[in-house]
């Protein structure tokens, strides 16, 4: 489904990405765990087309498809989300509005006829149901005031509504208690199916005791260094990662 | 709705004997002197008391000079008054066979705004069938008022019905001499409209210009006069979302507004006059004085309107909060796209105890557009307790526009609180990625943002009102972004 | 001009001026006087019609005939000048009387290496090409009726050149002091502070009197700082409350440079603080604040204008004022942004406090921005102190004139905070509480 070959992207002229090789099958949970500043939030970003994200070398493909030729609306109207790790705040504008106008837009795009107000509502209450989300959230402002928690529910309502087929999860678990925890990962895990993916990035292993990965990789300096099944972010989270330096160390010319 | 053939046939007939009039003995040839006002009045038949009124704003404005009204944000080039015809009767517009002989761009943007096709035929000059149709709904709608004493009729029509509340009033919010536009207005004024509530009563429904659409054209140098008395209540309609041409370059209406005691006065307006074409060409000049006087205790005047319309905006609506516990509101919207200017505001003078006063100013600059928020808050040594607030927010898309905010504020008295806010930005890349990750494209991501940033405004206008003003912002927009 | 008195005694003082110049000044300084008062001549003493000068009426002043000052006039001791000073501790010190170099009662001492401290008068027999290198560099083009005025008549001043990297191991106190003469006093003064590439230092300037007459101050300042200079000045106006205070501090500054302005406007009957700052080079910042009080009649005008002529360059401005009995103050600050400066960010405040029903502010406030990445805000607020935190200081004990002078005092801290220097920032306080009704109480 998703094909990442060679990798490389910059940021305000600096090369963040630096050869990442990474390949996602269909009905696969992927988790991509690194330090900071080695680059995850900079993998979401690119994989999502944001502006100022430049690719300098590499390709991705997505079912088959140049992905980076793509605009942002179109990559998401193909079935690619991004949970934003800082999902940002647009007053004025109601959050039942916006999912209304996104779904449609994506459910157009796919051929199928576009949901009215009534059908709407009651997809959108069932699913903020499911991920005990206050019905109050509808009429409020996207993103406008919430916490850190809510904006992380809410980025998963998105994804339940749009019903993606690659959804990258960047750092969604960081900020939620464990309750919060349980319910993005329960979203998370409703979306699963043979012909969808996921691609979680996060700092922490815990959400992946919810979220079982079938793939574990560590990202570093830009790459990925090492991948294994769950027991590397085991691993990872009694150890740390200055061990994996000290074998790259080792392994790498003097 | 209606597919009544009575109806219909009534309407056909309206429309034919408003038009029939004959054009060419009612228009006076270019130029203005005393003997073109005098020949205004005397065809309108007006009291003398009038003619002298108008003679006394023409003697005024013939000293005044129209630099001292430039001082503005705005340039625009020498106007020729001597070249305005200033009466013509209504002129009739070509009438069309079928909406096929409407400029293709003008229908585009009525199937964009949602404007049923009986509306568009009529906006347009297109004979209407038996549909729907303002007029009929206007006669229902009038017999309604008059039962609860409402008066609501053409300027015109009030001098002759209601001389004693014309002359009582007229002048007395805006005096002939207030300035250059306002003089003139004053002097040549053609029509416009006149709203009386009497005391208690609460307009069951909103008042609209739309209304009058095609009774009298009357937008050159319209004049409207809305009084409240004691404890009345009206909600008034001007203009409409519907792309409105004129071949008249300058538009210099006056609009006054008294409340008294416990009234109030609640004015919308929608302005989409022609804004000229996408290089600057063309387009209405809009120079407007609006000024309400809360005169009674606890009277209150609001103003909201939405300008998306005319080459160069310049009108500050404005409230004199005399009445002790007065209040005072001020919402705009002010969008400018390729060449447009606007330079808009308000003014809030504080005189009585307790007054309040809030102006709340969303100004958005695309294209070249120029934009410029001035508004004035001033509060009288006598004003004790008095409070403002006010927040204006600007929103540049691209490069080559400006925004740009000259807030005044006047303040004589220690127990006054005044605040006064404002924030220039650029509309975010992060919302709009937001929107783009979301499925949206770039026009409808920007639409919404802005329509989002307006929102503390539209909600001020009747319901009906702020779903078209919001359709109305997103096609002003277009092409706004790259 | 109008040939109003003030104008005409203007131009007789720039005749006699300019005989006893002839023999003592360059040729190149001579061309410059004279153009600078044509220039004046063409616009004369502002008047109302002038939208930048709306709430501030100069009609009074029109009608006093100032002479040129002298220093010799009545010369102030050593005691009364030590006795305006605010609490600087160890400082450059250079003190100006009318407009004069008063050398008996400076004390410039010595410098560290790079820099360059100098009564104008002084350099222009020496080395005049430095004056000639730093006058009129920040100044724009456009044209100023009081500033082309001192351009022609200023009769001394300070030159400050910082070489590049040079760091003043003390303040510079620059005293201009308005003393006793038989009739009112004009005295232009000129101050050049031109700061090399990574210097730094802090000037503080002070004008102070104690004469009778409604003397008039009428300074200019210029600043220049280079690339990555690092400067601070402090303008403290503490005239007596006849006199008439005129002020214009013109600044640029080249990339990566920060300037930090603090104007405090405490006396003079008018009042008049220009502030006109350009940031011309990327990345450079600007800090502007300012504090104004007035009582009786007095008049305190701010006027300041900050240029972001280039990209990411970034202004925060605050301006507070504090106004009892009949006072009128005025603010005006503009903030304009050209085409092309992009990814700015400028933040201006004003806020006034009333005490007093016959006290009047006019705020006026101005974004004017021509780029669009831009994050510009501008805040005003006029009221009075709160009444929940005079009662919440009273049921703790304090008398109502303590609490009052207390929460005055807070809402100028924002502002006195932010001087560079604890001996200035706590005799400015001191000042405060002295200037309140009650005596401070406190």
């Amino acid at each position: 489904m998703l094909e990442i070959r060679n990798l490389h992207a910059r940021v305000e002229g600096k090369e963040i990405l630096r050869g990442l090789d990474l390949v996602v099958r269909a009905g696969e949970v992927h988790a991509v765990m690194g330090p900071n500043g080695s680059g995850k939030s900079t993998l979401a970003n690119v994989l999502a087309g944001r502006a100022g994200y430049e690719v300098t070398d590499g390709s991705v493909l997505y079912r088959g498809r140049d992905l980076l030729a793509l605009t942002p609306e179109e990559r998401a109207r193909e079935g690619v989300f991004l949970a934003f790790q800082y999902p940002v705040e647009i007053p004025g504008v109601t959050n039942s509005y916006f999912m209304k106008a996104a779904t449609n837009a994506v459910r157009r795009h796919r051929g199928l006829s576009e949901l009215d107000a009534i059908d709407f509502l009651t997809l959108v209450k069932q699913t903020m149901k499911d991920l005990e989300m206050d019905e109050k959230f509808l009429s409020r402002s996207v993103n406008e005031g919430f916490s850190g928690g809510e904006k992380k529910r809410n980025e998963i309502l998105q994804m339940l509504l749009l019903e993606p087929t690659l959804a990258v999860l960047d750092e969604t678990d960081s900020g939620l208690d464990i309750d919060a925890l349980r319910i993005v990962a329960d979203g998370v895990n409703r979306l699963r199916s043979p012909l969808r993916a996921v691609l979680a990035i996060t700092h922490y292993q815990r959400l992946l005791d919810y979220l079982v990965p079938d793939r574990t990789h560590v990202l570093m300096n830009g790459r990925i260094v090492k991948s294994g099944d769950r027991s590397l972010a085991l691993e990872l989270e009694k150890r740390g990662y200055g061990w994996i330096e000290r074998e790259l160390g080792a392994e790498a010319p003097a | 709705m209606s597919s009544n053939p009575e109806i219909a046939a009534l309407t056909n007939r309206e429309y034919e004997a408003g038009f029939t009039t004959d054009v060419e003995s009612e228009t006076v040839a270019p130029g203005l002197d005393e003997n073109v006002i005098r020949r205004i009045s005397e065809k309108k038949g007006e009291p003398q008391w009038l003619l002298d009124w108008r003679l006394r704003a023409y003697a005024r404005w013939l000293e005044m000079r129209e630099e001292d009204a430039r001082w503005a944000k705005v340039t625009f080039p020498k106007i020729d008054y001597q070249a305005i015809s200033y009466y013509s009767a209504p002129k009739p517009r070509k009438k069309l066979g079928s909406m096929d002989e409407v400029d293709p761009e003008i229908r585009a943007t009525f199937e964009k705004l949602g404007i049923p096709l009986s509306e568009q035929k009529m906006l347009s000059g297109v004979a209407v069938d038996a549909v729907f149709d303002s007029v009929s709904v206007a006669t229902t709608f009038r017999a309604k008022l008059a039962e609860l004493g409402i008066i609501f009729c053409s300027f015109s029509d009030a001098v002759k019905s209601h001389p004693e509340l014309v002359r009582k009033y007229l002048g007395s919010v805006v005096p002939y001499s207030d300035n250059y536009f306002a003089t003139l207005n004053s002097a040549v004024f053609t029509d416009g409209s006149f709203v009386y509530i009497p005391p208690g009563v609460r307009c069951p429904m909103e008042l609209s210009t739309y209304f009058r659409i095609n009774e009298a054209k009357t937008g050159q140098f319209e004049r409207t006069l809305i009084v409240a008395d004691e404890g009345a209540y009206v909600s008034y309609l001007e203009g409409c979302t519907a792309p409105m041409r004129d071949e008249n370059q300058l538009h210099a209406a006056v609009v006054e507004l008294v409340a008294l005691e416990r009234a109030t006065i609640k004015y919308s307006t929608v302005q989409n006059w022609y804004p000229g074409d996408k290089e600057g060409r063309g387009g209405i000049f809009n120079f407007v004085t609006k000024r309400g006087a809360c005169r009674g205790k606890r009277s209150k005047i609001s103003w909201t309107q939405v300008e998306t319309g005319s080459a160069i905006t310049w009108k500050y609506p404005s409230c004199i909060l005399q009445g002790d516990e007065s209040v005072g509101e001020f919402y705009s919207v002010a969008v400018t796209n390729h060449y447009q200017q606007a330079d808009t505001g308000t003014k809030m003078l504080h005189i009585g105890k307790n007054t309040r006063s809030t102006i709340v100013s969303k100004g958005i600059s695309c294209g070249h557009g120029q934009q410029t928020y001035r508004g004035l808050v001033e509060i009288h040594q006598k004003a004790t307790g008095a409070r403002n607030h006010s927040q204006c927010d600007s929103l540049l898309i691209g490069d080559k526009c400006g925004a740009h905010t000259f807030p005044y504020l006047d303040v004589r008295n220690a127990s006054a609180q005044v605040e006064h806010e404002a924030t220039t930005s650029k509309i975010s890349d992060d919302q709009l990625f937001y929107c783009q990750q979301r499925g949206l494209g770039t026009e409808d991501a920007v639409s919404m943002i802005v329509n989002g940033f307006c929102k503390e405004v539209f909600r001020e206008l009747p319901m009906e009102f702020a779903v078209e003003a919001s359709k109305l912002l997103s096609v002003t927009l277009e092409g706004a972004v790259g | 001009m109008r040939g109003t008195p003030a104008e005409l005694a203007f131009a007789r003082h720039f005749a006699a001026a300019r005989v006893a110049q002839a023999s003592r000044e360059p040729a190149w300084l001579a061309r410059h006087r004279a153009e600078s008062f044509a220039a004046f001549e063409a616009q004369g003493l502002p008047t109302a019609k002038h939208e930048d000068w709306r709430f501030t009426s100069l009609a009074k002043l029109e009608q006093i005939e100032f002479t040129a000052g002298g220093v010799d006039a009545s010369a102030p001791t050593a005691e009364l000048i030590a006795a305006s000073r605010i609490a600087l501790g160890p400082a450059h010190r250079l003190v100006f009387v009318n407009g004069c170099y008063a050398a008996q009662l400076s004390s410039v001492g010595a410098l560290p290496p790079g820099c360059r401290v100098a009564p104008l008068s002084a350099l222009l027999g020496s080395d005049g090409e430095a004056v000639e290198r730093v006058l009129a560099s920040a100044a724009e083009p456009k044209r100023r009726a009081l500033v082309d005025l001192n351009s022609a008549l200023w009769s001394d001043g300070v030159l400050i050149e910082l070489e590049p990297g040079a760091v003043l191991d003390r303040p510079v106190h620059l005293l201009f002091h308005q003393s006793g003469a038989d009739a009112p006093v004009g005295a232009h003064v000129r101050t050049l502070i031109a700061a090399g590439a990574g210097s730094r230092g802090t000037i503080v300037e002070q004008h102070s009197g104690e004469t009778r007459h409604p003397d008039l101050t009428n300074a200019v300042t210029e600043i220049r700082a280079d690339r990555g200079a690092q400067l601070d000045h402090v303008l403290v106006q503490d005239l007596p409350e006849q006199s008439t205070a005129f002020s214009a501090l013109l600044s640029r500054q080249e990339a990566q440079s920060r300037l930090g302005l603090h104007a405090f406007t405490l006396g003079a009957a008018l009042a008049r603080a220009e502030v006109e700052s350009r940031l011309e080079g990327e990345g450079a910042e600007l800090a502007l604040y300012g504090l104004y009080l007035g009582r009786g009649t007095q008049h305190p005008d701010q006027h300041t204008t900050i240029d972001h002529a280039a990209p990411r360059t970034n202004s925060r401005e605050l301006f507070k004022g504090i106004l009892d009995e009949r006072a009128h103050g005025v603010f005006h600050g503009r903030i304009h942004v050209r085409p092309d400066a992009q990814k700015i960010s400028a933040d201006q405040t004003n806020r006034a406090l009333l005490l007093s029903d016959r006290a009047t502010i006019n705020s006026k406030p101005q974004l004017e921005i021509y780029a669009d990445d831009v994050k510009c805000s501008h805040g005003a607020s006029i009221g009075q102190l709160d009444d929940e935190q005079l009662f919440y200081l009273r049921a703790r004990g304090l008398d109502l004139a303590t609490a009052r002078a207390l929460l005055t005092v807070a809402f100028a801290s924002e502002v006195l905070e932010k001087l560079p220097h604890d001996g200035l920032r706590a005799s400015l306080e001191r000042a405060l509480l002295g200037w309140l009704p009650s005596g401070g109480g406190a």
